[in-house]
């Protein structure tokens, strides 16, 4: 159990900066999940954390302790790895053991602690094999098994689930929470697949270009992104864009361009004062789009062109042109539109979103 | 496989295999018969009437016998083994750590070194036997197992590193970590993990550097003099050819006899020796 600080962490390569001052505090029993699209530095601060990569600046500090020049064994971490690494000439229990016999342990304490694993993991029946006779989700738990039995202080995962097929993927990302209720040790948890992040993180940490971009819990990123990244990259089908110009007009404020109109709902019209004839970006989730109703101002809806349709069963999703402007909107199954057909889109008043141009942030 | 019509398949395979199989085992039949063939039959003019090269009606082994009683070919055989396997054993150290080294540790100018040790496979012994002459001179190592001990691994250890090397290279690096992680410095994780998982690279690394040194002819000829000194394939050569005089049975039955530790190794070993050379580790 510990609590993992990093302070203006720093990684260059040659000439590429791959981590840009990075500071996080991960509480004891904190489950964080690092997100973000391939080279954006996540597993490289991941492989920091862990000492397989040497800190180019900044610090890193587990448990208090500042870890910078100690090597990996002494760390107290265990790691669980893409391609799982298990030791191809170890039977599974020697896998799970390895770590344990390294550290000097009794063969009696050795033998209950990867028991104990085994049966957390369902793996009783397997400690004989070797790792070539074992299937992909087998493979993965031996994986988890030989973290667990250390006993460590912080568990490091490095995208472990994505060499899995998508059904097993979701079982076992289930039980790596459930795991993590059970044992409650620290975990950082990297990965690219923002759903894995959403479900599994106490909170999330998007990064991009080597930079956090945003850490919150999962609802907060999904509400307020702090900007238009982590708006695009939280949520699936991602949130849509639209350009348009702020433009004030007999004291409020509207979003204009040639393919909608929208009014700036009271609440956030303060912060887009300064914008008042300037351009910005509109942005709003496909799931806070709905089909207006005859009730509905005209000042938070538009006209669209339904380009496709697509029948997911519990929703439709229905990809739509305003103009040159594509959207996608997520409405109740029980509609009937067609392809080609016309219709008008309200927009969530609370739900919108406006990002600045040329920062990028959320206004 | 081919596929198609039967005639396609007789073209293109079974021709060109029988072919490339009885051209490349001639030359083992031919040592084995006239090991086995009396020298009444061996030295029969061509025009003989009862001239038969392909086979013998009356097999004996007396050139065997010959070989192993009148000349030091089991005195020989010794020197070779005790040879290739030192030379081998110490290759394959060193190749080890190097070719680890090269693979895994970052270090300023591994590359350079890398391409170094490589470039000095590849200057020919018919060249470097003359400087290395005036060393082991120096040394005051001639004529003793030692000169070929010592020299043999000038061009087995750039083989065994480069070998090496490659394999090394095609284990995951993860694999490595996960072990240091658990708790292992590098040299345990190089030598509970690493090795263990390399052992087809380090087996047919071994088997190549040991066929090379027990094969090697040219040091063997300028190194050792006396007689009783001398590898099995200098042995042979210059014992056996007295002036113009050839004695076929007796070399051929020492080329038979002198191939037999090779092709057992290489048969004891051929399934790690072939995914040693094309093979790679899967976690």
């Amino acid at each position: 159990m510990a609590r993992v600080a990093m302070r203006g962490l720093n990684k260059m390569y040659d000439d590429v900066h791959a981590v840009i001052d990075v500071n996080l505090d991960i509480r004891d029993q904190e489950f964080v999940v690092l997100v973000g699209p391939s080279g954006c530095g996540k597993t490289t601060t991941l492989r920091m954390v862990a000492g397989l990569e040497s800190i180019t600046g900044g610090q890193i500090s587990i448990d208090e302790k500042v870890v910078n020049e100690l090597p990996p064994m002494d760390r107290d971490i265990a790691m669980v790895f893409q391609n799982y690494a298990l030791y191809p000439h170890m039977s599974v229990y020697d896998n799970m053991a390895f770590g344990l016999k390294m550290r000097k342990f009794e063969k009696a304490e050795i033998a209950n602690r990867v028991k104990e694993a085994a049966d957390i993991l369902g793996i009783q029946d397997l400690l004989k094999r070797k790792p070539r006779q074992l299937s992909g989700g087998q493979r993965q738990r031996v994986a988890l098994g030989r973290a667990i039995v250390r006993h460590p202080q912080v568990f490091l995962f490095d995208e472990p689930l994505s060499n899995l097929d998508a059904k097993l993927r979701v079982q076992m990302r289930v039980e790596l929470k459930k795991l993590h209720e059970r044992l409650g040790t620290t975990a950082i948890y990297v990965t690219h697949d923002q759903v894995e992040a959403m479900t599994l993180g106490d909170r999330v940490v998007v990064m991009r270009d080597g930079r956090v971009q945003q850490v919150g819990d999962p609802m907060d990123l999904y509400n307020q992104p702090a900007n238009r990244f982590v708006a695009g990259f939280i949520g699936s089908p991602a949130m849509n864009f639209a350009a348009v110009r702020i433009a004030a007009e007999n004291g409020s404020l509207w979003a204009e361009s040639a393919d909608l109109r929208i009014k700036v709902p009271a609440p956030i019209a303060p912060r887009l004062g300064r914008y008042a004839g300037m351009d910005a970006t509109l942005g709003v989730r496909p799931e806070d789009l709905r089909i207006a109703r005859d009730g509905d101002a005209n000042d938070m809806s538009f006209d669209v062109a339904i380009e496709v349709v697509e029948r997911l069963g519990s929703e439709i999703l229905l990809d739509v042109a305003a103009g040159s402007t594509s959207m996608v909107a997520s409405v109740e199954p029980t509609v009937t539109a067609k392809v080609h057909e016309k219709l008008r889109l309200a927009i969530n008043p609370d739900r919108v979103h406006f990002f600045d141009n040329q920062t990028e942030a959320a206004i | 496989m081919i596929e198609g019509a039967p005639w396609r398949r007789w073209v293109f395979f079974y021709v060109p295999v029988t072919a490339f199989v009885v051209s490349l085992l001639f030359p083992f039949y031919w040592m084995v018969i006239t090991t086995i063939r009396p020298d009444s039959e061996l030295y029969r003019p061509w025009s003989a009437a009862n001239y038969a090269p392909f086979w013998t009606t009356r097999p004996t082994l007396e050139h065997i016998r010959d070989l192993l009683s009148e000349t030091l070919f089991s005195t020989w055989m010794l020197n070779t083994m005790i040879i290739s396997l030192a030379a081998t054993a110490i290759s394959l150290f060193c190749g080890l750590l190097a070719g680890y080294a090269l693979s895994r540790l970052k270090f300023p100018y591994a590359g350079l070194i890398g391409t170094a040790i490589f470039i000095t496979y590849l200057v020919p012994q018919t060249l470097l036997f003359i400087p290395l002459a005036d060393i082991i001179r120096n040394f005051k190592l001639g004529d003793s197992p030692w000169a070929l001990i010592l020299t043999y691994p000038t061009f087995l250890i750039p083989f065994c590193t480069w070998l090496l090397m490659g394999y090394f290279k095609s284990i995951p690096k993860e694999l490595e970590e996960c072990a240091r992680i658990d708790g292992a410095p590098r040299w345990k994780a190089m030598v509970y993990i690493i090795f263990p998982v390399a052992i087809p690279g380090i087996l047919s690394a071994g088997i190549f550097a040991f066929t090379l040194s027990w094969n090697e002819f040219i040091y063997a000829l300028v190194f050792l003099s006396s007689p009783e000194q001398k590898t099995v394939p200098v042995g042979v050569t210059s014992e056996l050819v007295r002036g113009d005089v050839f004695y076929w049975g007796e070399l051929m039955a020492g080329a038979l006899l002198g191939s037999i530790p090779v092709a057992f190794v290489y048969s004891f070993f051929v399934e790690y020796y072939v995914s040693g050379i094309t093979g790679s580790v899967k976690g």
